[in-house]
Formats: C-alpha cells, sequence, structure tokens
C-alpha cells in the first residue's frame, strides 16, 4: 500500500513537471493565440478588440496565474476552451481518443500476429538461415523512417492497387489497416528480437533439458512448458512497447490522415491552440502511466512467487 | 580518453566488418562535407519551366514542384541531416555526462533533484513531448536539436550516473581524494575515461535513431523550414505529390533508410568491438 502511494505520488510529480514545462514554452513561444482566433474570422482586428479578446481568454494575467488557474480547472474537471475548434478542449480529446485506441489496439494485435511466431521460429532456429533471416528483417525494420514506409504503402496498397482508402476522415475498420500495418512493422521489427532473446533464456533453463530427458516432444516442450514461461517477460517488454506506440503514432496519424489524437494535436500546434496542446500532454502522459502501472500489477498477479511475497509485504 | 579511441582504432586493423563499417561511415560524412561541390546542380534553384520532371538523364531523381533537382537535393541533404544529428548526439552526450557525473559524484540533494528531473522525463513518451516543444518554439534547425535534447539527455544522465556510482568509491578513487588531487582533475582524470567508453557506444548506436526522430519532425513541419534541403521536409514536400510525384517521397525517404542503416550496423559493431562483455 506504500508502494501504491509513493507511486501515485512520483506520477503526480511527473504530470506537474510536464504540463509546467509545456505551459512555460507556450508563453516564451512566438506568436499571439488571441490573433489567431480572431484572424480565423478574416476580418481586419482593431487594437481594441484583440485586447479586450486577450482579456477575455485571460491572457493579460501574470504567468503562474494562468497556470494555477489551468490546474484549479483540471482539478475540476475542466480542461479549458479549445482556441480553434470553439469546443471544451476534454470533448476534443474524446474524440480523438476514439480514433488513436482502435488503431493502437489494432497495432498491437497485427505486432502481436507477426512477431511472436517469428521471434519463437527465429529462437528455436538459432543461427540457422531462419534466424539470420528474421535478424536481417528486424535490422532493416528498425532502420526504416516508419512516415516514409507508411508513404511507400500508402502508395502501393492506397493509389496504385485501390485496396484501401487515402484518407479517413473517420474511424473505419478499412482505413485503419495500413496505418496500423506501418506501425505494427515498426514495433515488430524491436519486439520479435525482445520474443528472441526470452525464448533463448528459457531454451537454456533445467526444466527444458529435463522435459526432453523425459521424452516430451519439442512442439509440447515449446507450447505448454517455454511459452507460459516466457508470458511474464513478453508482457512487461509490450507494455513498454505500447508507450513508444502512443508517441510514435502522431505522425503515422499524419500520414494517414487518421482521425486520431496525434493528428489533432499536430493541428493544434500549428494553430497555436494551447490549451488543447496542453490537454494532449496531460492526457498522453495519464494514458501513458496507467498503462505502465497496469503493466507492473499483471507483473505481480501473473507471477505466483511476486504474488506471494506481496501478500506478505502487504502487511506494513 | 585516447584509450578508447585507441580501442576504435586497433579494431579496424582486427575485425574487418567494423572496419568496413567505418569506411561507409567515412563515405557518407565525406559526402556530407563536399556536397556543396558534388550536387550536379544548385540544389535551391529552381526552374520553373523544368517542374516535377520525371526521372531522366538531365535530372536522375526528377524534379520537384519549384524544378528543383531531387537528387542534388538529396545530396545537399546528407550536410544538412548529419549535421543536425551529430550535434544532437554531441550535445545529449555531453549534458548527459556531465549531469550523470555530477550527481554520481557529489551525491545528496544534487543527486536528488537531478535525478528526480531525469526520471520524470523518462517517465513520459518522448516523442510527444519533443513534438510539443519543437512545434511551440516554431519550426527551426536549432529549436529541433532543442527540443530532442531536452527529452533524450535523461537516459545517458541515468546510464553515467550508475556507472559513477559503481566506480565511486573503488580504492584508486579514494587514493585520488586522499592525495589531495582537485575534483575538476578527479572527474577529468578518473571519472570520465572509465565512463567514456559506454558514452560513446551508446551515441554510436543512437545516431541513427536521432537522424530519424529530426527527420520526422521535420516531415511534421516542426523542424528545419523551406527552401532548406532536409530529407524529412523534402518527403513532407513530397507527400503532396504522391500521385503525380512519387520520385519525390521515394527518394528521401530512401536516402534517410540508407544512411540510418549504415549508422545502425556501425553502432552495432562498435558496441561488439569495445565491450566484448555482451555476447
Amino acid at each position: 500500500m506504500k508502494r501504491f502511494w509513493k507511486k501515485l505520488a512520483e506520477m503526480l510529480v511527473t504530470l506537474l513537471g510536464v504540463t509546467f514545462l509545456t505551459f512555460c514554452l507556450s508563453v516564451l513561444a512566438p506568436g499571439d493565440p488571441a490573433a489567431m482566433v480572431l484572424e480565423a474570422g478574416d476580418h481586419i482586428v482593431s487594437e481594441e478588440l484583440l485586447a479586450e479578446t486577450r482579456h477575455e481568454m485571460g491572457l493579460d494575467q501574470p504567468f503562474l496565474v494562468q497556470y494555477g488557474r489551468w490546474l484549479g480547472g483540471v482539478a475540476h474537471g475542466d480542461l479549458g476552451l479549445s482556441y480553434s475548434a470553439k469546443k471544451p478542449v476534454a470533448e476534443k480529446l474524446m474524440e480523438g481518443s476514439t480514433g488513436t485506441f482502435f488503431l493502437a489496439a489494432v497495432t498491437v494485435c497485427f505486432m502481436l500476429i507477426i512477431s511472436l511466431p517469428l521471434g519463437i521460429w527465429s529462437a528455436v532456429h538459432r543461427n540457422r538461415w531462419p534466424d539470420y533471416l528474421v535478424r536481417v528483417g528486424s535490422f532493416i525494420g528498425v532502420s526504416m523512417p516508419n512516415f516514409w514506409l507508411g508513404l511507400i504503402l500508402l502508395y502501393v496498397f492506397g493509389l496504385k492497387l485501390g485496396l484501401f482508402p487515402i484518407t479517413s476522415s473517420s474511424v473505419t475498420a478499412k482505413g485503419v489497416v495500413l496505418p496500423a500495418l506501418t506501425l505494427a512493422i515498426y514495433q515488430s521489427a524491436k519486439y520479435v528480437r525482445q520474443v528472441r532473446t526470452v525464448i533463448l533464456d528459457e531454451l537454456h533453463q533445467d526444466y527444458v533439458v529435463g522435459a526432453r530427458a523425459r521424452g516430451i516432444s519439442e512442439r509440447r516442450i515449446l507450447y505448454l512448458h517455454i511459452l507460459p514461461n516466457a508470458l511474464l517477460p513478453l508482457i512487461t517488454l509490450l507494455g513498454m512497447s505500447i508507450g513508444w506506440l502512443l508517441g510514435g503514432v502522431a505522425v503515422i496519424e499524419v500520414v494517414f490522415s487518421w482521425p486520431g489524437i496525434g493528428n489533432m494535436a499536430v493541428h493544434a500546434i500549428t494553430m497555436r491552440d494551447y490549451p488543447l496542446v496542453e490537454g494532449f500532454v496531460l492526457w498522453i502522459a495519464i494514458v501513458y502511466m496507467v498503462i505502465n502501472a497496469l503493466v507492473d500489477l499483471s507483473y505481480a498477479y501473473l507471477d505466483p512467487r511476486l504474488r506471494r511475497t506481496l501478500g506478505k509485504g502487504g502487511g506494513n | 580518453m585516447s584509450e578508447t579511441l585507441k580501442g576504435m582504432v586497433e579494431a579496424l586493423r582486427t575485425h574487418r566488418l567494423f572496419a568496413v563499417y567505418t569506411a561507409l561511415v567515412a563515405l557518407i560524412v565525406l559526402l556530407a562535407i563536399f556536397a556543396p561541390y558534388l550536387a550536379p546542380q544548385d540544389p535551391m534553384e529552381g526552374d520553373m519551366k523544368n517542374v516535377l520532371q520525371t526521372p531522366s538523364a538531365a535530372h536522375w531523381l526528377g524534379t520537384d514542384k519549384l524544378g528543383r533537382d531531387t537528387f542534388s537535393r538529396i545530396v545537399a541533404g546528407t550536410q544538412v541531416s548529419l549535421f543536425m544529428t551529430l550535434c544532437l548526439v554531441l550535445l545529449v552526450a555531453v549534458v548527459g555526462s556531465v549531469v550523470g557525473i555530477v550527481s554520481g559524484y557529489f551525491g545528496g540533494k544534487v543527486e536528488r533533484v537531478l535525478m528526480r528531473f531525469a526520471d520524470m522525463m523518462l517517465a513520459f513518451p518522448g516523442v510527444v513531448l519533443a513534438i510539443a516543444i519543437a512545434g511551440i518554439l516554431g519550426g527551426s534547425v536549432i529549436n529541433t536539436i532543442l527540443a530532442l535534447l531536452a527529452v533524450a539527455w535523461a537516459k545517458y544522465a541515468r546510464l553515467v550516473r550508475s556507472l559513477v556510482v559503481k566506480i565511486r568509491n573503488r580504492d584508486f578513487i579514494l587514493a585520488a581524494e586522499v592525495n589531495g588531487t582537485r575534483t575538476r582533475d578527479i572527474l577529468w582524470r578518473h571519472i570520465l575515461p572509465n565512463v567514456l567508453p559506454m558514452v560513446v557506444i551508446t551515441g554510436a548506436m543512437d545516431i541513427g535513431t536521432m537522424m530519424m526522430e529530426i527527420a520526422g519532425l521535420s516531415f511534421l513541419g516542426f523542424g528545419a523550414q523551406p527552401p532548406t534541403p532536409e530529407w524529412g521536409l523534402m518527403l513532407n514536400e513530397g507527400r503532396q505529390y504522391i500521385q503525380t510525384a512519387p520520385w519525390l517521397m521515394v527518394y528521401p525517404g530512401a536516402a534517410i533508410f540508407l544512411v540510418v542503416t549504415v549508422f545502425n550496423l556501425w553502432g552495432d559493431s562498435l558496441r561488439d568491438v569495445l565491450d566484448p562483455r555482451q555476447d
């Protein structure tokens, strides 16, 4: 329990720090959000109107007051109003999150489908041609800029073959395939190495030797003995790669015009829509930390040894 | 410091693969340095009569929307990309090492504050913050480097600190302290040489990733600005012509891929050469 509170406190500190940093930047940045808001209307802006709008938006307040106000709002679940969309930030974030979470979920499925069999195949045939093939493929995958890969897939499967839409204005099952595949290829290139290492570690354990000595078939050893044991580290590594996914998703969403949170954030930054950018940074930070915490918890839950020590430790 | 360098020179003779990769890296560096002389045409000069030309003998990789020669722009882009990447890696390594050495050697409150700060940066997806920083500050070469520096130093600081803590109380450090060696000299002559190999290895292995991140920010419009011949930016510009002029997005991306591959191969083999403890 003590650990839980400590963890929670650390999370709060991180959230404060990251949002404060973004806030500082938005104040230092060139460009006047009030002017951006007014100029969007396409008429000539008078100095008085500008001052009035600044006042309405609270931009004439001292910096710390602005940040304090924002924090106060967040504590009440109010993330402010998006300048560009004239909608509550929370609403915009929810709109974008549906798309991004769907994309992330499909990506993780693709990634597991690609990397688990390849990683196991490579480990079982260590230092023979399947292993070399997978390793070379993985190397190419990590060296390839994913936005370039995305453009190529878009060109080949979207434009030339016409199999998938080239832009998605809404979240559709057909539209998600190419962006998810792009992200999954890059993610798999990293994950497949980790799968290989984990399986190799298990292959050399005593219980595998024991099982072989008892004449249990290789296939049975792999599926019933090694895989369950490899599951734990694989889940942790998967959790870590989801964090990367949340960061890398923005570029790919832009490439495929996918209606997700990353695409929205890039537009928000271009429009100097700072409340939306702030909200985005805060939201991503929370999601990322919750996923990490869940991974930690699942680890403790899935490993009976850890569960026992946790049970004992729970008393103090 | 010279030890690390000597090890690398020695490895050139004993490890054939490392020598090959180093030669490739050297080739890219030379290409970057002499890019202005090697580009067949002026990468900045437009020719409105020859816009969006398909690849031909006159324009090997075609021309862009302003009639500029794509091949020349890619060659010139080597300089921009490599310069930005090397600056970034160097800055990250220096900042990370200084923070790591200071917090590892002095400990106490300094360490707690600095490491808390580093943990904060590590507990957050770096790319998101880099996009926010570079975007808000406004796209430029310097802001891109600053944004990525702000998110990347923490990893190095953590690494260096852990190395320093390991040797902090070894006899040779304690002996130097008892001798009355100046702190500056202890840090410079005894601590630094011990952490340098790991920093060099990590830095070399990160060159490829950082190059991709820089290109990614430029691709989003938060990096180098037009008319700079930067690969990520060229991809961004080419993207609008994906239907009519696909060569504009194929070749700059291929250039990034190629150079990143070479640096990744070099980085991996440098690790094998300098750090024989790993398998």
